[in-house]
């Protein structure tokens, strides 16, 4: 089975992602897009390290996992803590921040 | 040389007189006039003197050049503020310091009920002054100042009684187009910068055979327009008859001593550049001879008896250009004619003065007439200067008017006959306008109520002047009979002038001497027959008919001034029209386009930032799409 395989099935894993994150209101439904986008870019990472024949791939998919690991923590942090404050889970609500 | 060198006194003195009269205001009301006669006569005795002292010496030592102080120094340019004291500038210092002060004596009388008469007689001072300056200066740039006081003075004098809306145009008007003609002065004060690096006579007059003949031409040019702005020379001659607002005495003293001369003065006195550009020269004669015809055309028309008098000087002004581009040959008839034109037509001018004073200030000649019954004085003076510019010999006017018609037909080619014949007919018109004047004035019947005829009009009482008046324009009117004639035994002003115009072979005319004189006196008797059997003997209509198509342009000056207006006025005020247009529309409009673009295009991209995560990915998405894009359509 050709590796092509795995970036196209990559590429429709991101875009499902991206679509998730634009589309969806809802702040826990986001953030899972961006895992899968997340995902899908570690996807990528190990096919081309397996292309290469190194393991290059694998070792960065690892450290996207940990700072995706870290990413969760902060990110689910903040979405509690806007939900307790604003009580509401919609990232539309919060652009307190725009002017 | 000790008197020469006290040449400065000369201008010190009524200028000094002028400052103390401003300064002093209404305190000298009292005697302020008597101070300015005094100044002014003061002056004449010093140009005696120094007039006595040049007599005493050799032909060749009468130039004295008088170092006052450093005036200009910058850069390479040094100008040092000196006087030339030779045979012109004394021959012009005593007829301004002469002419002056006997003007100066009827202005005591002629504006004794004028509450401001103190004040006039400051700037009659600084007019004084002003055109001495102008006649000693020994450089271009001394000169310019002495220029432009004559232009401050006659803008001061002409517009005296401002009051009068019509008569601070008029003072408007003489000053604006002397400006054009100092426009010429400066750009060729520059161009001699340019080719000599100096200003003063002496250097520029040495240098001046060795320079290209371009920039000569340019100078010559420039000079030359000058000249037309101060002389009233065509084509910047409509100020002129305007001018004639201001007080009588003022207009005798534009017209005869000082500022209209100041032009010729500049030609003959730039002879040495003159002689290297025979394009000027010939430019200087052309003009010349235009304006002594129109000039003599519209005196023709006029029936205000200043205005003839004004378009005469015009005229006769135009005689001495016409001389003064003749080159050498000509320039001492100029000058010659200038003083005794100076002496006849200021008495000429004081005469008409004493004709207004006796009429309650009329100034329209169809309203006078058989005013020699009741004025004999004045009408007797006036009669000699007529006599003089129409050149019936043996009065001052023929013997310089017909050198210059003699000096008009030397030459070669088309140039002899053509400017000879201007001249010549020039002569008879002269006198056809003189007479009429003469006539039309004094002579043929009254055409004013004098309380017992039914003639429409205010009351007259015609009557002579006081003797303050009377005096100078007796003195005056000797001098109309007799200075040419005096000047004239024995060549003595020509080889006095000597010096200055250098010494010139006798040159032949295309036609002999004695046609000439004849042909030109038969011109003048049939000018004046004319003028008698139309005004004098038939009677004069006291609304003026509608006349010729001729008669009614000279009305108008030709024309004058509404081409101007419409040659230089109206595109200049179409041109500054658009140039505010454009500045609105397209200077201004950028500026603000400019402003209000960034407003939009910031108040747009402000709506950007939204504060919404899910735009932000978007923008992002499609950022790193379009990179991907690029990338890729690159790498195919």
């Amino acid at each position: 089975m050709s590796l092509v395989n795995y970036l196209v099935l990559s590429g429709i894993l991101f875009s499902i992602g991206s679509i998730a994150v634009l589309t969806r209101r809802n702040a826990i439904v986001a953030f899972m897009g961006v895992e899968l986008m997340l995902n899908a870019a570690n996807l990528t990472l190990v096919t081309f390290g397996r292309l290469h024949g190194d393991l290059q791939g694998q070792v960065i998919a690892f450290f996207v996992m940990v700072v995706a690991a870290a990413e969760v923590v902060i990110g689910l942090a903040i979405i509690v803590s806007i939900f307790r404050t604003r009580g509401s889970a919609s990232i539309d609500d919060a652009n307190l921040l725009k002017s | 040389m000790d008197t020469l060198n006290l040449a400065w006194l000369l201008i010190a003195i009524p200028l000094v007189s002028s400052a103390v009269l401003l300064l002093l205001g209404r305190a000298s009301d009292a005697w302020g006039h008597w101070l300015g006669v005094l100044a002014s006569a003061a002056s004449a005795v010093l140009a005696i003197v120094i007039l006595v002292q040049l007599l005493g010496l050799g032909a060749d030592d009468r130039v004295a050049n008088v170092h006052l102080f450093d005036w200009i120094t910058a850069g390479d340019l040094t100008v040092s503020a000196g006087l030339l004291v030779d045979p012109l500038s004394v021959t012009f210092a005593l007829l301004i310091t002469f002419v002056g002060t006997l003007i100066h004596i009827y202005a005591v009388a002629y504006m004794s009920h004028d509450a401001d008469r103190r004040r006039f007689f400051a700037y009659l001072n600084l007019f004084i002054a002003a055109m001495l300056v102008l006649v000693l200066a020994d450089s271009y740039a001394l000169l310019f100042l002495g220029w432009e006081g004559v232009g401050l003075a006659s803008y001061l004098l002409i517009g005296f009684w401002n009051q009068n809306t019509e008569y601070a145009v008029a003072a408007k008007k003489a000053f604006i187009m002397n400006r054009v003609g100092d426009m010429g002065m400066l750009v060729a004060m520059m161009a001699m910068f340019a080719t000599f690096g100096a200003v003063d006579f002496e250097t520029v007059f040495g240098a001046a055979s060795g320079a290209g003949q371009g920039a000569m031409t340019l100078i010559g040019l420039m000079l030359v327009l000058a000249a037309c702005g101060k002389s009233a020379q065509f084509p910047l001659q409509a100020w002129l008859g305007d001018a004639m607002a201001g007080p009588t005495p003022v207009s005798a003293l534009i017209h005869a001593a000082t500022m209209v001369t100041a032009g010729v003065y500049l030609i003959v006195r730039s002879g040495p550049i003159f002689e290297h550009t025979p394009t000027a020269q010939l430019v200087a004669a052309i003009i010349g001879a235009i304006t002594l015809l129109f000039g003599a055309i519209v005196g023709c028309a006029k029936d205000d008896v200043k205005k003839v008098l004004a378009a005469s000087t015009m005229s006769q002004i135009g005689y001495m250009m016409l001389a003064a581009g003749l080159g050498p040959i000509g320039y001492a008839f100029a000058i010659f004619h200038l003083i005794t034109h100076g002496f006849f037509k200021a008495g000429m001018f004081l005469g008409a003065g004493s004709v207004m004073h006796g009429m309650g200030d009329e100034v329209n000649m169809r309203g006078f007439g058989n005013l020699s019954k009741y004025m004999k004085v004045t009408w007797i003076t006036f009669m000699a200067g007529w006599l003089a510019i129409i050149g019936i010999p043996p009065f001052s006017g023929f013997w310089s008017k017909d050198k210059i018609i003699e000096t008009a037909f030397v030459g070669e080619g088309w140039q002899p006959w053509v400017f000879g014949t201007v001249a010549m007919v020039g002569a008879g018109i002269t006198a056809f306008y003189m007479s009429r004047l003469f006539f039309m004035t004094f002579h043929g019947k009254a055409r004013w109520n004098d309380g017992k005829n039914d003639l429409p009009g205010p009351e007259r009482h015609p009557h002579e002047s006081p003797a303050l008046m009377t005096v100078p324009m007796i003195v005056l009117a000797v001098g109309a009979i007799a200075l040419g004639g005096v000047l004239s035994i024995g060549d003595t002003f020509v080889s006095w002038l000597e010096p200055v115009t250098g010494h010139v072979e006798h040159h032949e005319p295309v036609l002999s001497v004695p046609v000439i004189t004849v042909t030109t006196i038969v011109l003048v008797l049939i000018g004046a027959f004319l003028a008698w059997r139309q005004y004098a003997a038939s009677a004069v209509p006291v609304t003026p008919p509608t006349g010729t198509v001729l008669t009614r342009a000279a009305r108008v000056d030709l024309y004058q001034d509404a081409v101007n207006e419409g040659v230089f006025m109206r595109p200049g005020q179409h041109l500054t029209r658009t140039l505010v247009y454009a500045d609105t529309a397209v200077v201004d409009g950028a500026v603000n386009g400019l402003g209000s673009g960034t407003l939009g295009w910031g108040e747009r991209l402000r709506r950007l930032q939204n504060g919404f995560v899910r735009s932000y990915a978007a923008v992002m998405l499609i950022g790193v799409i379009g990179a991907l894009v690029v990338v890729l359509a690159s790498r195919v």
